[in-house]
């Protein structure tokens, strides 16, 4: 087998791994724009994504479009549920306390769906079939258009919402400065609402598509909810371009380092960039540095 | 008059005193340490069930000479430090005269100074080769060593002459251990070891290590590890239309395997107990009786198919049942009669424990069986 081959190879498993990392790196920068703390509950909303609709779908026995389709909506009221049962009734919450919040209610999660559907590893088929396509020399799978096609549209309707209408307006809003956005009339808790309620359908939309191809378990949240966070840290926590060149740019980097160094070093490439990035340029590859006012 | 009353009252009385001795025998206590919860559960679980259903079971038949098995089993989560404890508890405060598991050698490891200390014994559910080797006094185990998984394998690779391999191992205990053995056997199997990778444990993409290993020159690819990492290989290999014959670890030999890895499961060769295989083996076979009853008995308790995790606990308590019936109640005489453990066929294979040998297997404890139609077949 040519080099490069093997190259296109390490290059396409990585973009395919980082479009995931990407779309959970936006959950983290949806919520962090409007209410300015980190929610580590997103990884668990990709779980559930990943396991409702496997329940839906080979234990209750509903058609895989139908399942996925009631997956969303469920993993969307549970991220609804917990914004206002554990977010909102904290009055006077700093952003720390907040943080630590959502730490709980990951664990809270997982216990549960634990509880609910054991703790084995269930597969789930894919969406169009498991024939091979061929790229240059290189691999990938139907479902792996899937994943990119998913993340494209998700980033490009996210966009829209951000800049053009007045609900993502008012959201930005809200992140710049809480207590002006309320004295122009926004409502800041509404707003905060729709942001877990967007973040966590994103979040169960990344583990539905993934789950044909890494198959899912009550735990899967934990290392891909690092891992989107590290791209959202790359990309500066912007909801846009940024937050999907940094997913990209670390599961490329993942891939090619285990590819051509040691595949030992897998998670270790990962944490290193995102303290790398976190000491050089905390705020980002991609944004300029922003002067605060204080 | 008062002689016959006496009489009536000595009968009486005997009659009283022996029944009291017969319930009031107090039970024998042995403890157990399963990860119950935790990442390996897929361990603990059958093994408490396992261990519970034949406890049970001896209860139900009278008990061992009239007394009855208590079992006490706490859950140690996969955790070493919640194993420490919870040893500590059984020696303590339950009083266990024995004690089946851990589950996972790093509980196991950890809990090894504490009966050593306090001269219970210990009959381990884990695989470790550490654990019996060097032999310590209170420690056995049940679990099939690595090393004999390894040779088996090897041993089929020699047959059918390919000497070049690559191996893919998951970065924990059980696939560094594997990958410790691999490393070390190859060379007096006269193979080579061309590719040597590993993945982690919650890893969902191997496509990069798959194509690694096929630029390489190996023949074929063993991969080491546990749910679901081996399941993710297998499709990731036939992803890339990988040609190299796939050969696994022990580790996934239970049905959840085929279910995960689908199609990509097919034609793919792994060691595993003989449990698997049960109804498969040729009559002759030593353990295909305490096999099938152990097969039949799970599917009736818990509706699911028995395999060898559960398999090692089976054979602990069996061999406590062994020492207790041949009168040994006190932890020194227990462990000496452990010892003395001979043809013992349990579920994982026929045990001979001696003063030198405390796994007491031998590599014939393997079958090599290969997925066909979503189901084992033995390998010749």
């Amino acid at each position: 087998m040519q080099f490069s081959e093997q190259l296109i190879q390490y290059l396409l498993s990585g973009l395919s791994t980082g479009a995931i990392y990407a779309l959970i790196g936006f959950g983290f920068a949806i919520i962090y724009n409007t209410t300015s703390i980190i929610n580590f509950a997103q990884g668990e909303f990709v779980m559930l994504g990943g396991m409702m609709s496997v329940y839906f779908f080979s234990v209750l026995n509903i058609p895989l479009p139908l399942a996925v389709l009631a997956a969303i909506p469920l993993a969307t009221a549970t991220g609804a549920v917990f914004e206002r049962l554990a977010i909102r009734p904290l009055k006077q919450a700093t952003h720390l306390n907040l943080v630590i919040i959502t730490i709980g209610g990951s664990i809270l999660i997982r216990g549960l769906a634990m509880l609910l559907w054991g703790k084995d590893t269930h597969a789930m088929p894919t969406f169009s079939g498991n024939e091979p396509l061929n790229l240059g020399g290189a691999t990938i799978l139907p479902q792996h258009l899937w994943i990119f096609g998913i993340t494209l549209i998700i980033i490009i309707c996210n966009r829209l919402f951000f800049n053009y209408s007045i609900t993502g307006k008012a959201m930005r809003a809200c992140a710049c400065n809480r207590k002006a956005a309320s004295l122009v009339g926004i409502d800041v808790r509404r707003m905060v609402l729709f942001s877990f309620i967007i973040s966590s359908a994103m979040g169960a939309m990344a583990g539905i598509i993934i789950a044909p191809l890494t198959m899912t378990s009550y735990d899967v949240g934990i290392m891909l909810g690092l891992k989107g966070f590290c791209a959202a840290i790359i990309g500066g926590m912007s909801s846009g371009f940024g937050t999907l060149l940094g997913g990209l740019l670390l599961g490329v980097l993942e891939s090619l380092g285990a590819g051509l160094i040691s595949s030992g070093y897998k998670d270790a490439i990962a944490f290193i960039i995102l303290l790398l990035i976190l000491f050089i340029r905390p705020q980002g590859l991609f944004k300029k540095a922003e002067t605060e006012r204080v | 008059m008062k002689t016959q009353f006496l009489r009536l009252m000595f009968i009486f009385l005997s009659i009283v005193l022996s029944t009291a001795t017969v319930v009031a025998a107090p039970p024998i206590k042995i403890g157990a340490l399963f990860s119950i919860t935790g990442p390996p559960s897929f361990l603990g679980e059958p093994e408490r069930n396992s261990a519970q259903m034949v406890v049970d079971e001896i209860n139900k038949a009278g008990g061992i000479k009239g007394r009855k098995i208590e079992l006490v089993v706490y859950d140690t989560q996969g955790d070493a430090t919640k194993a420490v404890q919870a040893a500590s508890r059984l020696i303590k405060d339950d009083k266990v005269v024995a004690i089946i598991g851990p589950s996972t050698t790093g509980d196991t490891m950890a809990v090894i100074p504490i009966v050593e200390k306090a001269q219970i014994p210990m009959v381990s559910c884990a695989a470790g080769i550490k654990i019996t080797e060097p032999v310590k006094r209170w420690v056995f185990k049940t679990a099939q060593n690595d090393s004999l998984a390894v040779a088996r394998i090897f041993e089929h690779l020699k047959k059918r002459k390919i000497n070049k391999i690559a191996i893919l191992t998951v970065s924990d205990s059980f696939g560094a251990s594997g990958r410790e053995q691999l490393k070390n056997q190859a060379a007096n199997f006269g193979i080579q070891i061309v590719s040597d990778d590993t993945y982690g444990p919650k890893d969902t993409d191997m496509t990069v290590q798959l194509t690694k290993i096929r630029s390489s020159q190996a023949q074929i690819l063993i991969c080491w590890g546990t749910n679901p990492g081996p399941a993710v290989i297998a499709r990731n290999a036939r992803q890339l239309g990988l040609k190299l014959p796939l050969y696994m670890s022990h580790g996934v030999s239970y049905k959840k395997f085929i279910e995960l890895a689908g199609d990509a499961a097919e034609g793919i060769i792994l060691p595993s107990g003989r449990v698997l295989v049960a109804d498969l083996l040729p009559n002759s076979d030593k353990q295909k009786k305490s096999l099938l009853s152990y097969v039949r008995d799970y599917q009736r308790h818990f509706k699911a198919e028995g395999d060898h995790f559960g398999g090692h606990a089976w054979d602990a308590v069996m061999l406590l049942k062994g020492a207790f019936e041949k009168g040994a109640v006190t932890p020194a005489a227990i462990r000496d009669q452990l010892e003395k453990t001979r043809h013992f066929a349990g579920i994982g294979g026929i045990f001979n424990y001696s003063p030198e040998d405390h796994s007491g297997l031998t590599k014939d404890a393997f079958v090599l069986v290969e997925i066909r139609q979503k189901d084992w077949v033995l390998v010749k």
